[in-house]
């Protein structure tokens, strides 16, 4: 009797999920085999692993690869509950431990029509010009719906060489070349942490200068924020959460996960 | 009768309508005071550890008692014919608050359209069809996965094509199998409770996300009784936790509303073909994602047992109950036989399957449908994976709302190893040397006089 063993497929290997160009219509992850970590685990290029051994591949890439890109999505841009805020502030952390990092949100999910400014925003229905556009060699998401999140991962691994990261508040992502699951602000702290340590392990300096946005027209990057000081600011404050400039959430409990008074 | 009195429901012939009754209100009694003692408790408690205890009832009585304790906010029905009772039973539901929304839509059309909206808006919902209402509404159904719509629909399987007909032929299942949904189908009035309160935990799996079909048979299943063993009726599921989802909801109170997905997602003019080739992808990705939810909560996609056996009956349904009685008349007649129930359909068990199938060398298919989908899943699962290479029969197969004789299935197996038609394979006959008068299953010999008795009883009786 003869079984292929599980998951190994055409060429009798398990499904790598690697920086691509992979092709013009490649399988989903999940369909060939991939699984999503449990609790503490994480995803490194398709392959099961620990969440500290996938946070230091993350923490290797975003400063070793060219033009590092963080992609906030709508659930730490919008002040929609509390944890939204706590969540943004650790991004804010993350971003502070990265020297010459873009900041390029994707806002909402809606197609742009006749086009997207790539500069200053990212689209999950056609991620790829946006990768293209600023020569992203690794980017990362986070707080993006996971329905969008693995339909802009897919393209991106399908066009593109850019390596992406999922740090996903629920399970992680299999389209991901690198993802850690349960992605609370807690976490993503500790990411930040990690990212510092292994920066300093590496002798890379802190970086002396605020992130920005995407390229210009004139190879320029958008500025975000204005001065060094201006940015400090910031990232004191989100660290301390004193002075933190966020409108007030509205009304969703986090323990239900609804809004307080719905049934 | 005094006028204070309810009103008795009756049929047009004067018979009571007793499983439909009204509410009795008791002046300054709470009509939902017993659904309002229920308390929460964790899905593992629930299904692992609760209590059960036993009762004798119909498939459409197990919906009910399943959505009772399912903690559901939003549900909507229409009485197609023919329908089922189970919608009506879900009404009793609300009449009593188990159920916190509950009206009667405009068509099938509209109700699986409304069921979209509900599931949008984040809560939890459920209906019930069959026959015909499902292919009337499938046009929203077959959208609810791209949406990434969690919700439970029941699809109870009573003939799409004319003639109709309210026993099972569940030839629906066909046009339900690709439209990117989970689907499970039901054996019996456990399988249909089990699978409601179960199916709703894997379809708002935030990695899942996806509707889940659950595809009963008709009469043998809705109408028939059969023992179901229940928890408590006074604990429920948790709620949906629709901001965990996997899309944002549609909430007109807080900012994600501005995120609306809707829209645009039929504006194929405005999205990239790039989207809609990984839109696709993804609803198969999360249908592959659900395997460990069904393996946690259902024990696996399907159900082996006595696989080491050379004789394998691979079926769903009504046909795998069928299959059972099978299994032990050919035992009696000294075949060892297996038997697979598949319990979902999609995901399919392509490999569950393969593994269970290796050692067989002739797998038999029964089905209560003539285009014999089930044959078409099984044999594409394992062309090419098995070595050396069973016999597959697709069938036997009956529709049109026929009742599937055991027999039939025997004769099937005997003719699968005998290599003859299963019309020579007569019921018990030649099968060993066991005295009875027979024509010993050579292909081509005639049947002794007495076969041909049994025979013709048994088609009469069919």
């Amino acid at each position: 009797m003869y079984l292929k063993k599980e998951y190994l497929y055409e060429h009798d290997q398990p499904y790598k999920v690697m920086p691509g160009p992979e092709g013009f219509v490649i399988p989903a992850a999940a369909s060939m085999g991939v699984e999503l970590p449990e609790v503490g685990g994480g995803l490194l290029y398709g392959e099961l692993v620990s969440e500290d051994r996938a946070m230091e591949e993350i923490a290797r890439r975003f400063l070793t690869d060219p033009n590092p890109t963080l992609h906030p999505g709508p659930l730490v841009i919008w002040a929609w509950n509390e944890h939204a805020v706590e969540k943004a502030r650790a991004v804010i952390g993350i971003a502070a431990e990265i020297p010459d990092l873009m900041i390029i949100p994707m806002a909402d999910y809606r197609p742009r029509y006749p086009k997207i400014e790539p500069e200053e925003m990212i689209n999950p229905n056609h991620p790829n010009l946006t990768i293209w556009h600023n020569k992203e060699g690794v980017c990362a998401f986070v707080g993006v719906h996971c329905h969008y999140a693995n339909l802009t991962l897919k393209m991106i691994r399908a066009g593109t060489n850019c390596c992406t990261v999922a740090l996903c508040a629920e399970q992680g992502h299999e389209d991901a070349m690198l993802t850690v699951r349960d992605c609370d602000a807690a976490k993503l702290w500790k990411l930040a942490g990690v990212i510092k340590r292994t920066r300093e392990k590496m002798g890379i300096p802190a970086p002396a200068v605020a992130p920005t946005g995407g390229y210009g027209p004139v190879d320029n990057k958008r500025v975000i924020v204005h001065t060094p000081e201006e940015w400090a600011k910031i990232v004191e404050s989100a660290r301390t959460g004193k002075n933190f400039a966020m409108a007030k959430a509205v009304g969703v409990s986090p323990e239900l996960g609804r809004p307080e008074g719905a049934h | 009768m005094s006028e204070h009195e309810p009103e008795q429901k009756t049929n047009p012939q004067g018979d009571v309508i007793s499983t439909t009754a009204s509410v009795k209100v008791d002046a300054g009694k709470d009509p939902h005071a017993e659904a309002k003692k229920q308390r929460v408790v964790s899905p593992e408690y629930f299904f692992f550890e609760a209590p059960r205890e036993r009762s004798f009832i119909t498939g459409s009585e197990a919906g009910k008692e399943a959505i009772r304790r399912a903690n559901v906010d939003f549900s909507i029905a229409y009485p197609i014919t023919p329908q089922t009772e189970t919608m009506q039973l879900i009404g009793v539901l609300y009449g009593e608050g188990y159920v916190k929304e509950y009206y009667r839509g405009e068509e099938e059309y509209g109700v699986m359209s409304t069921m979209a909206g509900a599931s949008r808006a984040g809560v939890r919902c459920f209906t019930a069809t069959a026959g015909p209402g499902t292919l009337r509404g499938i046009e929203p159904i077959a959208s609810w996965p791209g949406h990434r719509l969690p919700l439970v629909a029941i699809f109870t399987c009573r003939v799409v094509n004319a003639p109709l007909a309210i026993q099972p032929d569940n030839i629906e299942i066909t046009y339900l199998l690709n439209c990117g949904m989970i689907l499970f189908h039901a054996e019996n009035q456990q399988d249909v409770f089990d699978f409601i309160l179960k199916g709703f935990m894997i379809s708002e799996a935030n990695d899942v996300t996806l509707p889940v079909g659950i595809a009963y048979d008709g009469f043998f299943v809705t109408h028939a009784r059969g023992y179901v063993w229940m928890p408590p009726k006074d604990i429920k599921l948790p709620p949906r936790l629709a901001y965990h989802g996997a899309v944002p909801v549609l909430d007109a109170e807080n900012p994600p509303a501005r995120l609306s997905r809707d829209a645009p997602v039929q504006k194929s003019n405005f999205m990239s073909y790039n989207i809609h080739n990984v839109w696709q992808q993804e609803v198969w990705g999360a249908t592959e994602r659900a395997k460990k939810y069904i393996n946690y909560y259902m024990g696996g996609l399907l159900e082996a047992q006595d696989t080491d056996a050379e004789v394998l009956l691979v079926a769903s349904g009504s046909a795998a109950a069928q299959s059972r009685e099978a299994v032990r008349l050919l035992a009696e007649q000294g075949i060892r036989a297996g038997i697979v129930k598949i319990r979902s359909l999609r995901p399919f068990p392509t490999r569950e399957l393969q593994r269970a199938c290796a050692k067989a060398k002739l797998i038999v298919c029964p089905e209560y449908n003539y285009v014999g989908w089930m044959a078409k899943e099984v044999k594409a699962a394992l062309y090419g994976e098995l070595n050396p290479v069973p016999l597959i029969i697709g069938g036997p197969r009956v529709f049109g709302g026929m009742s599937m004789p055991v027999e039939l299935i025997v004769e099937t197996v005997i003719g699968g190893i005998k290599k003859i038609s299963p019309a020579h394979a007569v019921v018990g006959a030649g099968l060993k040397d066991n005295g009875q008068k027979g024509n010993g299953g050579k292909k081509g010999e005639e049947m002794s006089a007495d076969d041909k008795s049994k025979l013709a009883h048994f088609y009469q009786n069919i």
